[in-house]
């Protein structure tokens, strides 16, 4: 047992360690933001590993505002990719149609962001009349949300219908996506630790409870899942941009199936599962791109194995440390002292 | 008027097969209140396996639905027992991925085998009668006829047998019917051997009907049938029936009369809207939370 009591120990003082070393995250972000801009500037790294760290950025984003939903809120939402296909087509819109060819990539942003609120919207229609009953009642909702989006895409004309849409310049760069991503993970821990976040946690743990603590659960509910569709939807607008093609079947329940794997994979209810969850699973899948359609085998495979050994998923309800709250962090770092004195005596 | 009852036939032809699909979603889920999304793969692996019987043995019709069902059954059964019943104490949303994965499995372990979509060859002899400008087919009366006979015979055995009456209890009350003496085990796997055995004759008659079968298409009917048993009220036998035709008379009338790119979204709209105004389903009651 000498070597597991040392890997524990070892585990206790990297814990410690970057429990006080909060300056860390700063560096990182500014080291990670400059190399973001260096290779795609100097070529550090070929274009189709910047492709792939690309479409991770974006899959943190739709894994985090999934994981609001189905984590945090403890409700069951499966049409997300509907979310993100309104992101998708309504910065694509704008950037090809409104804004002239000279102005697109400034207002790039503004686009992404128009997207978001439109799926916002969007979000906000689909949850009125969602959360009037528990349970299954929003799975159903958004599950038809998800497939009448798709059927009405396939049905305009004027973006295509189902032959697709595009015309759209890439826009979506490197240093951009790890903007978006780290603006999307602080904005969405932000509001996780707020007083609305505490809400929506008290919902998932017992609603009735929660409701006689004076949560107005219905309105808390209402803005988490508006909340998460906005960053579905700028997720849909950047991943529009990086394919430079978009058609509504990309869209369809297989895309939200592919999100639900991403959260559940990390581990609900943890903003660094969502973070690991997309990074494992996008990676794996194009590690395992040589084996062909045997990788679509292997991957549900891995998933049902982990989930029967694994139920909560890699990192279950834990949680980074630097994403705690300053009082959570020295908590946790007392106990991890206290626990340290414990092994040494 | 014509036109209307010819639709009218198509519509109970594919009401039939949503009905037959969506009894399984809705037995699985009163007892174990478990979405089991894998259910639509179930329904295209029987008709895959009808595929490979029919082209590779050459076994007439009644052979090949017993082939079928037996072997939906067995892959029901063997799911159950390797992926879910180790989650029955986890939260019930790993159940539910769970069975997205197994889901996802079956299709793709489906196409890795046989990358081609299919074609069944016919099984039973092409007839038509026509009454008056309307226009019956063998095929369909099968599909009717079979679909009924099989929903009374579940109802059957819901009704009037040891394990029905065992179901019956367990979807009451979870806790309790174990310290009956039931054997819990026993029945959920009966339950989904039952509901196999029915999403697998429902693949088979889906292939016989609709001239190609390929690994994914088990992924919209099965959503789609998911759906009628959600208008049903979930969890409700009476309710997946009835929410199957309703569903296959939506779809099938949608597109007699509007453009039939249309279908899906009127098809889900409904369904919105339903669920609105009744949100437990037709059928469904109302739980009371307890506090």
């Amino acid at each position: 047992m000498r070597g597991g009591l040392w890997l524990s120990e070892t585990g206790g003082i990297l814990r410690t360690w970057l429990l006080t070393k909060a300056w860390l995250l700063p560096l990182l972000l500014i080291l990670g933001f400059a190399f973001s801009f260096a290779i795609p500037y100097y070529g550090l790294l070929d274009p189709y590993v910047q492709l792939i760290l690309m479409y991770i950025g974006i899959n943190i984003i739709l894994a985090l505002s999934l994981n609001l939903v189905n984590g945090y809120m403890g409700e069951f939402s499966v049409g997300h990719a509907g979310f993100m296909s309104i992101g998708a087509y309504i910065s694509s819109i704008l950037t090809v149609k409104v804004f002239s060819a000279s102005s697109a990539a400034w207002l790039f942003p503004v686009a992404v962001i128009a997207g978001g609120a439109g799926a916002a919207l969007l979000g906000l229609l689909v949850a009125i009349p969602s959360f009037r009953t528990r349970g299954d009642y929003l799975a159903i909702v958004t599950l038809a949300f998800n497939m009448i989006v798709k059927s009405v895409l396939e049905n305009i004309d004027a973006v295509g219908g189902a032959r697709g849409f595009l015309g759209m310049s890439k826009l979506t760069t490197l240093p951009l996506v790890f903007c978006w991503t780290v603006l999307s993970v602080w904005l969405i821990r932000n509001f996780i630790y707020s007083n609305y976040g505490r809400g929506v946690l008290a919902i998932r743990e017992d609603e009735i409870a929660g409701e006689l603590m004076s949560v107005n659960t219905r309105q808390v509910k209402l803005l988490a899942f508006t909340i998460s569709s906005f960053f579905a939807g700028v997720a849909g607008g950047l991943f529009a941009h990086v394919l430079q093609f978009i058609n509504p079947r990309m869209f369809d329940i297989v895309k939200s199936t592919d999100m639900l794997i991403m959260v559940y994979l990390g581990g609900i209810g943890s903003i660094g599962g969502s973070i690991l969850g997309a990074t494992i699973y996008t990676f794996l899948l194009e590690i395992l791109r040589p084996l062909g359609i045997w990788r679509m085998v292997i991957m549900p495979l891995t998933l049902v194995l982990l989930m029967i050994f694994r139920p909560r998923g890699i990192m279950g309800l834990r949680e980074f440390a630097w994403f705690l709250p300053k009082t959570a962090r020295t908590n946790r770092l007392a106990q991890l002292r206290k626990e340290g004195e414990e092994w040494r005596s | 008027m014509i036109y209307f009852l010819q639709q009218a036939l198509n519509a109970l032809q594919l009401g039939s097969i949503y009905a037959l699909i969506a009894l399984g979603y809705t037995m699985v889920y009163g007892i174990l209140t478990m979405i089991n999304f894998a259910h639509g793969d179930f329904f295209m692996v029987g008709a895959f396996i009808c595929f490979v019987v029919v082209t590779f043995l050459q076994l007439p019709f009644l052979p090949a639905l017993i082939l079928s069902m037996a072997g939906v059954t067995i892959l029901g059964v063997i799911v159950e027992r390797i992926a879910y019943k180790p989650l029955r104490q986890a939260p019930r949303v790993s159940a539910i991925i769970t069975a997205l994965g197994v889901g996802i499995f079956l299709e793709n372990f489906t196409l890795a085998l046989n990358p081609y979509p299919k074609h069944i060859p016919a099984l039973i002899a092409n007839l038509n009668w026509t009454f008056g400008g309307l226009t019956i087919s063998s095929l369909q009366c099968t599909i009717v006829v079979l679909s009924v006979v099989l929903m009374i015979v579940l109802h059957l055995i819901v009704k009037y047998t040891k394990v029905g009456m065992a179901m019956r209890a367990i979807s009451w009350d979870k806790n309790v019917v174990p310290l009956m003496g039931v054997p819990v085990n026993t029945v959920i796997s009966i339950t989904f051997a039952i509901g196999s055995g029915l999403g697998g004759a429902a693949g088979m008659m889906y292939g016989m009907a609709y001239p190609v079968i390929d690994p994914y298409m088990g992924i919209m009917v099965g959503w789609k049938a998911f759906i009628s048993a959600v208008v049903g009220g979930i969890g409700n036998i009476r309710g997946a029936m009835v929410g199957g035709y309703i569903l296959g008379a939506t779809e099938i009338m949608v597109a007699a009369f509007f453009p039939s790119t249309y279908r899906d979204f009127v098809a889900f709209s409904l369904l919105i809207v339903l669920l609105i105004f009744r949100p437990y389903g037709i059928f469904g009651k109302p739980r009371i939370q307890k506090v």
